[in-house]
């Protein structure tokens, strides 16, 4: 499985006066297994580009492949390709609409037209994988903590088993350790159940502790596609298009400037930690 | 004399914002009505800021925070203990609209708190309601919308502003009606950087030009590191206060109450355990770069 | 997609109809339709359609725009003619079945259309130059004598304007929630009738409790602000009739009578 953006562009509002080209030449090959972090500011394209994904804007110019197919060619099951691609957006509430959490969770299986049984049994599976247990089956979506919410929306998508999964700022408005519980499953989800992930994100410290391939977006286009170590060297073009590098690189930077022999491309503080007291050590063995 | 005189300036340093053992339940009905128990949101909170005060309330989501920002503009009132907004009891009826014009609040959410169709007509509200004269409510939307940098924007639709130039027109809006202090509630929850760097930027610039009280609360951390005094509440209580530095000092209990450190912090403690000689409370790279002798 | 549709349209210029008093273009719109209603000749019309044409030209509306803002009442108009010319009893020219083309037909017919087609333009002409703002200001002001009847004049603007406000941003909620229930196989567009209006249940019931929510913290917002009604508040644009609104009131007496004298010779 993989999927292929081949020169899209997206324009619109084309015979107004208000003309965006909202994506410019994307270029990028997301393939099996890869867990990547979508990176932008706010109207930097990315969210434009993840629709793009799972077919829900066509591209004014361009292909898209999946598994070697063009998603737009005759014939093609978009339906099929909205399951294989899952796609959660920002706020759990523009999705959960049932009495009960389970019958939320079932709307996507049962929109591919799986019997009642099946789909719950999908449901069921998805639910387990986001850590929500029986207990919750039968709770109404709205009571849920903000935290649960997403997770049952997260399940919402899964439940259609997806091949790949795209989360749309899965962590935004939670608190810290909210953040990182839904972090922590979402990066769990690839391992247990070999979903490639892309995970939309302006926050960089999320990133950058779990992804190996970091895309980062500037105006429509892509600005760099690599391993976040790589990604968060350029400090300050990041700093330019309004994004931040993990604080991390920056301490590591400013000690380097301040004359300390250290390591630039830590982006966790425990590498960093790490790396400090190696520079550390290396100075006071040469002090002697 | 001269320290009659510092005792007497000492004085007349008023407390703007105070509450004495301030609780506040709410019932939790079942499916019928009945009641099923009473949730404690607040208990016994007594907190003391001081006019010109750039204070912070930190909590977990649930931890009662945001309840206990209602009850500083009069939204909500105690079911027990009391809270004096500027000297007037907030529990009494006659006192509900001078409490709210002292001390202005600010929301989470940028969408859902403007109510003019153009940015100055938005700033505007307030004031109109207050029944200021028109040509003073004019010079107050300039002055507001000049205080937050949103001038430019005046006739703007505030449809097409970005989250943060929303929060900031909603930061004037409060800041024409003259308060003498502004509660913002999680005013960068749903913002990106950019936005929250905004909001905070002309919050520190209310507090450090104008003078005005400000009481922030949030859960970011690196947020707060410029504030006078800290609070953090945890199941609605106040579970620790003090300086920021003091705050963060505590580094293994800041993550017992869910909460995250600023990365410098939580640096400088990971050094500290791997038996490098750092202080507590590290706040700034500037700090570490000195601390290590560099 | 759904944005597309666009409502209380407002045409971005200056000019001095646009300054004009709201109060002025609201009386302005309803005297002009009551001439209408009044004239009964070929001079008459041709007069109001003169005053007509003399405000559009002042307002620097283009008139394309406006005439491009009548293609959805074409339909409407047609029929109207049709039904009035084969209708009207009187002199036949030719018939067939039960329908006869009669000459006091074309004149109604073509009267009505006139007639029709000089309503909407000036009705349109006023919310092209008045913001929708403007329009709730000048009606709370205008109809300010009905608080005494009891009628919440000043609560049914504010709620007015409050919707304008959310319109595009509640669109916007709707296109969001349509692709997130797209992206989990909703169809929101084939079946037949039934179908169609189960799979919206998906899409309203989101919309509605966030619409509420919306409501409620907008409520708490206004609250924290001091709103509490009308009464003593103060305005900050404040209605006040100018000179040129008074001269105004003057030209619009005028025009109508002597419209109605010449129409109804």
């Amino acid at each position: 499985m993989s999927i292929k953006l081949e020169r899209i562009n997206y324009i619109y509002g084309q015979g107004t006066e208000m003309v965006v080209h909202a994506l410019k030449d994307i270029h990028i090959e997301i393939k099996d297994g890869e867990f990547v972090g979508l990176i932008g500011h706010t109207g930097s394209g990315k969210s434009t580009l993840v629709q793009h994904l799972n077919g829900l804007i066509k591209p004014t110019e361009g292909h898209i492949y999946f598994d070697g197919q063009d998603i737009y060619a005759e014939g093609y099951d978009m339906k099929k390709h909205r399951s294989n691609v899952g796609l959660v957006f920002q706020y759990p509430e523009h999705q959960l609409f049932e009495v009960d959490v389970l019958s939320d969770v079932c709307f996507g299986p049962k929109n591919l037209g799986l019997k009642k049984d099946e789909a719950e049994a999908q449901a069921k599976e998805a639910l387990a994988l986001v850590g929500m247990g029986e207990q919750y089956y039968k709770r109404s979506p709205f009571d849920l903590s903000g935290g649960q919410k997403r997770r049952v929306a997260i399940a919402g998508v899964l439940a259609m088993k997806p091949k790949m999964l795209i989360l749309d700022e899965p962590t935004a408005g939670l608190d810290p350790q909210g953040r990182k519980e839904i972090l922590e499953l979402i990066s769990g989800l690839r391992e247990r159940a070999g979903i490639t992930i892309v995970l939309v994100s302006h926050s960089m410290e999320d990133v950058a502790e779990y992804v190996d391939r970091v895309i980062v977006m500037n105006k429509g286009a892509v600005a760099y596609d690599g391993a976040p170590k790589e990604v968060f060297s350029h400090l300050e073009e990041l700093e330019e298009m309004g994004l931040a590098a993990p604080e991390v690189s920056y301490i590591v930077h400013k000690l380097r400037e301040k004359g300390l022999e250290v390591e630039t491309d830590a982006i966790t503080m425990e590498e960093a930690a790490k790396d400090i007291l190696a520079a550390l050590e290396a100075r006071r063995k040469g002090n002697l | 004399m001269e320290l009659e005189a510092a005792i007497s300036m000492k004085e007349s340093i008023k407390s703007i914002l105070k509450t004495e053992k301030l609780v506040y339940e709410y019932k939790q009905l079942d499916e019928e009505g009945n009641v099923e128990g009473v949730n404690r949101a607040i208990d016994e909170v007594d907190l003391d800021v001081q006019k010109g005060d750039f204070v912070a309330i930190l909590g977990h989501n649930g931890s009662g925070k945001s309840t206990l920002a209602k009850h500083m503009n009069a939204m909500l009132f105690p079911t027990g203990g009391t809270v004096w907004v500027d000297g007037m009891d907030t529990g009494k009826e006659e006192h509900v609209w001078e409490v709210r014009q002292r001390a202005g609040m600010v929301f989470q959410n940028p969408d859902n708190q403007i109510i003019g169709q153009v940015v100055e007509e938005d700033v505007g509200f307030g004031a109109e309601n207050l029944g200021v004269p028109t040509e003073e409510i004019w010079e107050r939307v300039e002055e507001s919308l000049r205080a937050v940098g949103m001038y430019e924007f005046r006739k703007h639709s505030p449809n097409h502003l970005s989250g943060g130039q929303k929060q900031r027109v909603s930061i004037a809006g409060v800041l024409a009606m003259h308060p003498m202090c502004i509660v913002l509630d999680e005013p960068t929850a749903m913002l990106d950087p950019r936005g929250r760097k905004e909001v905070i930027r002309a919050a520190r610039g209310l507090n450090d030009v104008e003078g005005i009280t400000v009481i922030l609360i949030t859960h970011y951390m690196d947020e707060i590191i410029h504030a006078d005094k800290v609070y953090v509440m945890d199941q609605g209580k106040i579970a620790m206060q003090g300086t920021p530095r003091e705050i963060f000092s505590q580094v293994d209990k800041l993550q017992s109450l869910r909460l995250d450190l600023p990365q410098v912090t939580l640096l400088a403690h990971e050094l500290k355990k791997q038996g490098l000689d750092l202080p507590d409370g590290i706040l700034t790279v500037d700090e570490l770069v000195e601390a290590l002798g560099l | 997609m759904i944005r597309d549709i666009t409502i209380g349209q407002y045409y971005q210029t200056d000019s001095v109809i646009h300054r004009l008093d709201p109060r002025v273009k609201l009386a302005g719109t309803i005297i002009y339709i009551v001439t209408l209603f009044l004239v009964g000749n070929i001079w008459g019309y041709l007069l109001a359609t003169l005053g007509l044409a003399a405000v559009i030209k002042l307002s620097k509306v283009p008139l394309g725009y406006i005439l491009r803002g009548m293609k959805a009442i074409g339909f409407l108009l047609g029929i109207t003619v049709v039904f009035n010319m084969f209708l009207t009893p009187g002199t036949p020219i030719f018939s067939f079945w039960i329908f006869t083309l009669t000459w006091e037909g074309i004149r109604t017919a073509l009267f009505m259309g006139w007639r029709l087609i000089l309503l909407i333009i000036s009705a349109s002409l006023m919310t092209l130059t008045t913001t929708p703002n403007q329009l709730t200001d000048g009606m709370e002001k205008a109809l300010k004598p009905l608080n005494k009847l009891g009628v919440p004049v000043h609560e049914i603007a504010m709620m007015m304007s409050i919707s304008l406000r959310f319109i595009p941003i509640l669109l916007e909620e709707t296109d969001k929630i349509m692709k997130a229930q797209i992206a989990r196989g909703a169809d929101f567009e084939s079946g037949n009738i039934i179908e169609k209006a189960k799979a919206m249940v998906p899409l309203l019931v989101p919309l509605f409790i966030s619409a509420f929510r919306r409501a409620n913290d907008l409520a708490m917002a206004m609250e924290s602000r001091c709103y509490r009604g009308g009464e003593g508040r103060t305005k900050m644009k404040p209605l006040i009739y100018k000179k040129a609104d008074k001269l105004a009131y003057l030209y619009l007496l005028g025009f109508a009578v002597i419209t109605v004298f010449v129409g109804r010779l």
